[in-house]
């Protein structure tokens, strides 16, 4: 009895004394248990994938179809012109995409007033990111429809003429056919990412208007008494207090741009041939749509794209691990 | 102990019995399409199966037709049923060639399929066996405005020539000759397969999908040729990147375009359009090159058996059925289709009887360009088709970039 009664105490007094150490590994369990199971090991599965050739079947016992071609792949992605095209375009993306930053700040800076009704027109500012990225999509879409859509409408004020065709219906004749944004290889990528911006700008939008209200009042007063106002005020004593404002707003808009997949789905599917294609949609069209079924293509595309991503990501996880050092 | 273990093992025989009495009977057939018509056609033939067979408890599962296709990739390995629809050509190759559908020459010798379905039978087969039975196909051609036509007084072109004529006709007075909507890429598909089997005919479309031709080969050449007459001296209409081809049906319907290279299936979104069979009617594609004999696009849907199939006993006895002539004839009646049966009847609307007349007396049936052709070359292949409408003077680069996928693809 004793002895028990003393293992007990130790019991007790080992998890007591351990107890900081053990309970976040506690909390933390299920959560790893998830990520590794849904995030860890797939890109782990789709790095192995992309040495394969393989086009997703089993056969009729269940054994994979796949056969080994080391960088085979890879080798095809070099020559690939539609691999180079999307990474252009993921480029394009990611440069266009950052205009969302600074516009997301001055309407910010706009919105920070004290007006009747303000929370109103916040909530209109930020009502594009409260909708879905297929919506958005779809509703460009219409948008830029050259017969329908309000380019198409505003193109007919302009240049069309109503008349009726050969069998008496309304038809329109116009001295320059209007412009068939999405279906033209130069201007569709950019029309997608215009559309892209519209729910990220308010993203950023929201992000530094939260920080616009962390921004201590004494120092805009103090700066206002040294004689600083408009840029200058900005520039030198608002900006620097939104650093992380900034800073997340960078972050979401990178990896906005890298993952930019909706969009291209719903308004082009990539095309017209192929000139809308981003990584990240290339990579579903070889590998899961009708007419790839090439999961090994498929996952060294990912592959490259995690690459770029991993590039991006540790280079923000530095970054805030500066931070928080620099803050403790 | 001793009685415990006997109770066990009677229980153990009867739970055994049970299940293979269950089985024997279950015919489980897994269909793609929801459509009404197709549906209720398909529903139907399942009630005719039932009736002549008592003993068999058919479990059916109607899927969407896309759902299917994803379907279809885990469910003939995982949990295969006994019969599934699928299509014939090359889209059943990566199945065939992973061993996961079931052979069934028999079926097609025991039943006399060998004569009466002989027209599909090519596109049925790989490596020297057969995989499945159809149990219809639409013809493809070109519909158009029968009103615009008489209007401006111009009879059914049989000949390319014709067509260009026209079109010309049809230009002066302000109608644009062809609809079409290339946003979902197949539509141009169609044109490509018909010019091709108009210029070059069947063999060539066979040894292109194949693999077995260049697309720079000067042949291949001669049918962009052919398809940049038909943009220039007739034209489609502006924007069809961005349509689909319901989207380009607005325009055939508001008579501002006459005519649209479509499958059979289109005749009844024109009707939903408000046109009515006075207005619309439909010819073969013109012949291009004289004396070539005429092939025909006419893709078809058919049942397959898995490998993994439990029950394939009564998988092949409804595969037997299937096939059968009167099945067929009661089957096409209802979704509006051909029966591929050649001992078949043919329903009396007017598109089926001369989608009929032009299929059964076609020399070769073409499937598609995309089930024809592997997916990674026919999507490849499409977007080509689709920039060459866009900007006829890329063709050279086109071609170049679809050589270079082809031997990619089919190494």
């Amino acid at each position: 009895m004793p002895a028990s009664e003393f293992q007990a105490t130790q019991q007790t007094s080992w998890m007591s004394r351990n107890k900081l150490a053990i309970t976040p590994w506690v909390f933390l369990i299920p959560a790893l248990i998830f990520f590794a199971i849904y995030v860890v090991i797939p890109i782990f599965q789709s790095i192995t994938l992309s040495f394969y050739e393989w086009n997703g079947l089993y056969d009729a016992d269940g054994n994979s179809t796949a056969t080994w071609v080391g960088l085979e792949n890879y080798k095809k992605l070099w020559t690939d012109p539609k691999f180079w095209v999307s990474l252009k375009n993921n480029v394009l993306w990611l440069f266009l995409f950052m205009l969302a930053v600074p516009l997301g700040l001055f309407i910010a800076l706009f919105l920070n007033q004290t007006v009747p009704g303000m929370r109103f027109y916040k909530s209109m500012f930020f009502f594009p990111f409260v909708i879905s990225q297929v919506v958005v999509g779809l509703i460009f879409g219409w948008f830029y429809n050259p017969d329908f859509g309000v380019v198409g409408s505003l193109w007919k004020l302009a240049f069309c003429e109503e008349t009726t065709n050969i069998l008496g219906n309304v038809t329109f004749k116009c001295s320059r056919t209007p412009p068939d944004i999405l279906s033209s290889s130069e201007y569709a990528t950019y029309g997608i990412i215009a559309a892209g911006l519209w729910p990220q700008i308010a993203y950023c939008m929201i992000l530094y208007l939260t920080g616009l209200n962390n921004v201590a009042a004494d120092q805009i007063e103090a700066g206002r008494l040294d004689g600083a106002k408009g840029w200058k005020m900005l520039w030198y004593v608002v900006l620097p207090q939104l650093r992380p404002a900034t800073f997340i707003a960078v972050v979401v808009t990178v990896i906005g741009a890298l993952r930019s997949f909706d969009m291209i789905a719903i308004m082009t599917q990539g095309g017209p041939y192929g000139s809308t294609n981003v990584l990240s949609y290339y990579m579903f069209e070889t590998a899961i749509s009708e007419y790839g079924e090439r999961y090994g293509y498929g996952s060294s595309i990912a592959t490259v794209l995690f690459i770029i991503m991993l590039f991006f990501i540790s280079y923000f996880l530095w970054r805030m691990y500066q931070d928080e050092k620099g803050g403790r | 102990m001793i009685r415990h273990t006997k109770t066990l093992l009677a229980g153990v025989a009867a739970a055994a019995f049970m299940v293979t009495g269950a089985l024997a009977g279950d015919l489980r057939i897994n269909f793609d399409d929801l459509n009404p018509g197709p549906k209720k056609g398909f529903e139907d033939m399942v009630e005719m199966f039932k009736a002549e067979n008592p003993d068999i408890n058919v479990i059916v599962n109607i899927n969407d037709r896309e759902a299917h296709k994803t379907a279809i990739r885990n469910f003939l390995t995982a949990d295969a049923p006994d019969i599934t629809s699928w299509y014939p050509g090359n889209r059943m190759a990566p199945f065939v060639d992973a061993g996961l559908f079931e052979p069934v020459d028999d079926v097609w010798a025991e039943n006399g399929f060998n004569e009466d379905l002989a027209a599909i039978k090519p596109t049925m087969s790989r490596d020297g066996k057969i995989w499945g039975v159809p149990y219809s196909y639409y013809q493809w051609g070109i519909y158009y405005r029968k009103d615009i036509f008489d209007l401006l007084k111009i009879e059914e072109p049989t000949t390319w020539a014709e067509l260009m004529a026209s079109c010309k006709v049809m230009n002066d007075n302000g109608v644009k000759p062809f609809t079409i909507g290339t946003k979902f890429l197949w539509t141009a598909a169609g044109v490509f397969d018909y010019i091709n089997l108009r210029t070059n005919g069947y063999d060539v479309h066979n040894d292109l999908t194949a693999g077995k031709i260049k697309y720079t080969d000067p042949r291949i050449k001669q049918t962009f040729i052919n398809w940049k007459q038909m943009i220039d001296e007739c034209g489609f209409v502006d924007n069809h990147a961005s349509m689909s081809w319901q989207d380009a049906l607005a325009p055939f319907a508001n008579g501002d375009a006459a005519m649209y290279v479509m499958g059979n299936f289109a005749v009844s979104g024109m009707k939903d359009a408000g046109l009515t069979n006075d207005q619309i009617d439909y010819f073969q594609f013109p012949e291009i090159t004289e004396g070539l004999p005429r092939a025909e696009e006419a893709p078809a849907d058919a049942f397959f058996i898995p490998t993994n199939a439990k029950n394939k006993e009564d998988a092949k006895k409804f595969l037997a059925f299937v096939g059968r002539a009167d099945v067929q004839t009661k089957l096409n009646e209802t979704i509006g289709q051909l029966p591929v049966n050649s001992k078949a009847k043919v329903g009396d609307d007017k598109f089926i009887q001369e989608g009929f007349a032009t299929v059964s007396t076609a020399a070769g049936l073409a499937q598609f360009y995309d089930r024809d052709a592997p997916a990674a070359m026919a999507k490849a292949g499409m977007e080509g088709f689709q920039k060459f409408m866009l900007d006829p003077s890329t063709l050279d680069e086109v071609l170049a970039e679809l050589d270079r996928v082809q031997e990619e693809v089919y190494k």
